[in-house]
């Protein structure tokens, strides 16, 4: 494993402005003096890195034509789209207009005054001690996104960021970074898709995204992982929620070789909301691990979190929903839910909800199930004369789907469902008819 | 069209039907009736198939088919049909995509090509409309959140769109007003046809009000104990299930 690391750093990323100089090599001062975490490290209990190991992924990422077999384009999301293949920006793929009341540019692209904001803001948030794999991300930055929403700006149109992978000569490793700063009163929706094309994959994509949200802003977040099961994936959201923000972030992730995903948000102004749900599924030997983290540090907050999963095959998923109310956040309102489906009998689940209070006067909620298919759900399905494999698939299907109704963009949910429901069904299509 | 001969059943290892039979014609509508416990619902269940109704002796013909050698899934698509008296709830599937799939299976067993979106959606919408259900419910979950008399009816929209050649109606006027129970009658009426038979399996006589039977069973013990016509529904309606025990006893 240290011959991953050893490796990866010793390669530079190329074509990047020369400002980010400074990030390498603090990234890679940061990465020096550690190791990577191994499954005696209690984050890291259930999540192996011999994916990482085992194919050298020390290469770097070099420009690439855009895949065609994808499935990023989400049809009525009417956004502003950047598409990044191999960590390469495409203008070829990108465009619309930019929305009014923004700030958007590429790192590689950043003038003077931006590189300067940019280089003030970036690990604010995502701090780099905190995760070996921030300071891999810094270390190896070639280009990024840095969004700013100036104040009382409604972002009428999404923006969408999309990370495509598709296979080179050698394996290796793309750190991808977004920045989005609101400021004060501002709305957005972000989205952010993880995806590749279908071949097999020999990528590993170190992604992370900061989101600073400041008093009362507003943001509708989703963050999309689809890509094809070969890529490897380690990274994560960090959002700073100010007075009064409102984060609804929505999370999906399909099975792949490596899948480990960090939310980590802080309350860190008084009566900031945080709506995280997820959905995880996975097959065959594939492996997702979301670790979500909320810091109340201050009175006043609430989160509602919920993940689903299904697990199937000999796959295993791993989730650890930790929320911590600092002595200083009372009237602190927090629920967390993980519900797990397992659809055979090699599945596995660990999932460990975390509740660290040292506040009196909060209430919060917590609890984790895993369970199989409900047999007289089964059985009612089955004396409608639904067979006994598409009535399973219709109530996996419907098990996630009750997240997918909750998602605020109607196009999303419907890019999504057919997606997931080819997940169980191979082709078996069940988007609701419009009604 | 339904033969059943001396059918026994246990469930979880306790007898429940003791020896039923029962012939039930095209065309005729039957009403059983008997004292909690006396296995009406099982009878519903066995010939449904559901897991854990265990049959030990006798047989039942659907048709002049073995229908206890079907899954259950198989008797759905030959017609038959039960309205089960506590409806599953089923978050996150459509009631919309749970009918068009149910509507899709018997059409596929018939060498039907799945129905068309479009015109399924006019008629489901039509047949909401019949029993009284806000059209806001083919978006909802199967029975989610649904009330009971919502369920029931939902039931009978299912039993209207499938159009079964046997429908069993497990006490599907328990719990409702009188509002709800009319609009089971009405449903139910609607279908009865030289074709088709009906089962009514009732705690009450007062549906009896609203949907005439050609024929009236009361089940004690686990078997048929007295038939007759509509008449006897009253008689048990003046004089309770004591004397039927009494006289069978």
């Amino acid at each position: 494993m240290p011959d991953y690391l050893a490796q990866v750093l010793q390669r530079h990323p190329q074509n990047a402005p020369p400002w980010l100089d400074a990030v390498h090599r603090e990234g890679r001062r940061s990465c020096l003096a550690r190791t990577l975490p191994t499954p005696k490290t209690e984050s890291w209990k259930y999540t192996s890195l011999r994916a990482l190991e085992q194919d050298n992924y020390a290469g770097l990422p070099t420009p690439a034509q855009a895949p065609l077999e994808t499935h990023y384009h989400i049809d009525g999301f009417d956004s502003y789209t950047l598409v990044f293949v191999n960590g390469h920006f495409s203008p070829a793929l990108s465009g619309n207009a930019l929305p009014e009341g923004v700030e958007l540019v590429r790192f590689s692209e950043a003038d003077e005054a931006q590189a300067r904001a940019i280089q003030t803001r970036l690990g604010e948030v995502a701090q780099r001690e905190q995760s070996i794999f921030t300071a891999l991300n810094e270390s190896g930055l070639q280009d990024g996104v840095y969004l700013r929403v100036k104040p009382n700006v409604r972002l009428e149109t999404p923006i969408q960021v999309v990370w495509l992978t598709t296979p080179q000569s050698e394996a290796f490793t793309v750190s991808q970074r977004l920045l989005l700063v609101m400021e004060s009163g501002s709305e957005a929706e972000l989205l952010e898709y993880f995806t590749s094309d279908t071949t097999q994959q020999n990528s590993f994509t170190n992604g992370i995204t900061e989101l600073v949200l400041g008093d009362n802003a507003r943001l509708q977040h989703y963050r999309l992982h689809t890509e094809q099961e070969q890529a490897l994936h380690i990274g994560g959201v960090h959002a700073s929620l100010g007075r009064d923000a409102d984060l609804n972030s929505f999370h999906l992730a399909t099975g792949g070789a490596l899948k480990r995903i960090d939310i980590v948000v802080n309350h860190a102004g008084p009566g900031a909301h945080c709506t995280l749900q997820g959905v995880y599924l996975l097959r065959n030997k594939q492996h997702v691990d979301y670790h979500t983290c909320i810091e109340h540090r201050v009175p006043h907050c609430t989160t509602d979190e919920v993940f689903r999963g299904i697990v199937g095959g000999a796959a295993r998923a791993v989730f650890n929903g930790r929320i911590h109310i600092h002595p200083n956040a009372q009237k602190t309102l927090a629920q967390l839910s993980n519900k797990n489906l397992l659809t055979s009998a090699q599945a596995e689940v660990d999932t460990k909800p975390e509740l660290e209070i040292y506040a009196d006067d909060v209430q919060c909620a917590h609890g984790a199930t895993v369970a199989q298919l409900d047999e007289t759900s089964l059985h009612y399905l089955r004396t409608r004369g639904l067979a006994p494999e598409q009535a399973r698939v219709m109530l996996s299907f419907g098990f996630i789907n009750e997240l997918l109704n909750r998602i605020a963009d109607p196009a999303v949910a419907t890019h999504l469902r057919p997606l997931l429901s080819d997940f169980f069904g191979d082709g078996n299509h069940l988007a609701e008819p419009p009604v | 069209m339904l033969s059943i001969e001396n059918l026994r059943a246990t469930v979880a290892g306790k007898d429940i039907l003791n020896g039923l039979s029962l012939q039930v014609k095209a065309g005729e509508v039957h009403a059983i009736m008997g004292p909690n416990g006396s296995g009406k619902s099982t009878l519903g269940h066995v010939l449904a198939g559901r897991p854990g109704y265990e049959v030990t002796a006798g047989s039942v013909a659907f048709n002049g088919v073995d229908l206890l050698a079907m899954e259950t899934e198989e008797r759905a698509r030959e017609g038959l049909f039960l309205a089960f008296q506590y409806p599953v709830e089923i978050p996150g599937v459509s009631n919309m995509e749970f009918l068009k799939a149910a509507v899709d299976a018997v059409r596929a067993q018939r060498g039907e090509p799945p129905v068309d979106s479009v015109a399924f959606l006019k008629q489901a919408r039509a047949v909401c409309e019949q029993v009284s259900l806000d059209q806001s419910f083919l978006r909802r979950g199967v029975n989610e959140g649904f009330s009971g008399g919502e369920k029931k009816r939902n039931e009978l929209m299912q039993m209207l769109l499938l159009e079964p050649r046997l429908a069993i109606l497990d006490e599907t006027d328990s719990g409702l007003d009188i509002d709800a129970l009319q609009v089971v009658a009405d449903g139910v009426n609607h279908l009865r046809d030289p074709e088709r038979a009906i089962v009514l399996v009732t705690h009450y006589q007062r549906l009896l009000n609203h949907i005439e039977p050609d024929f009236v069973h009361v089940l004690a013990g686990g078997r048929i104990v007295k038939s007759g016509d509509k008449s006897l529904a009253l008689e048990l309606e003046a004089k309770g299930y004591g004397w039927l025990e009494e006289e069978v006893a």
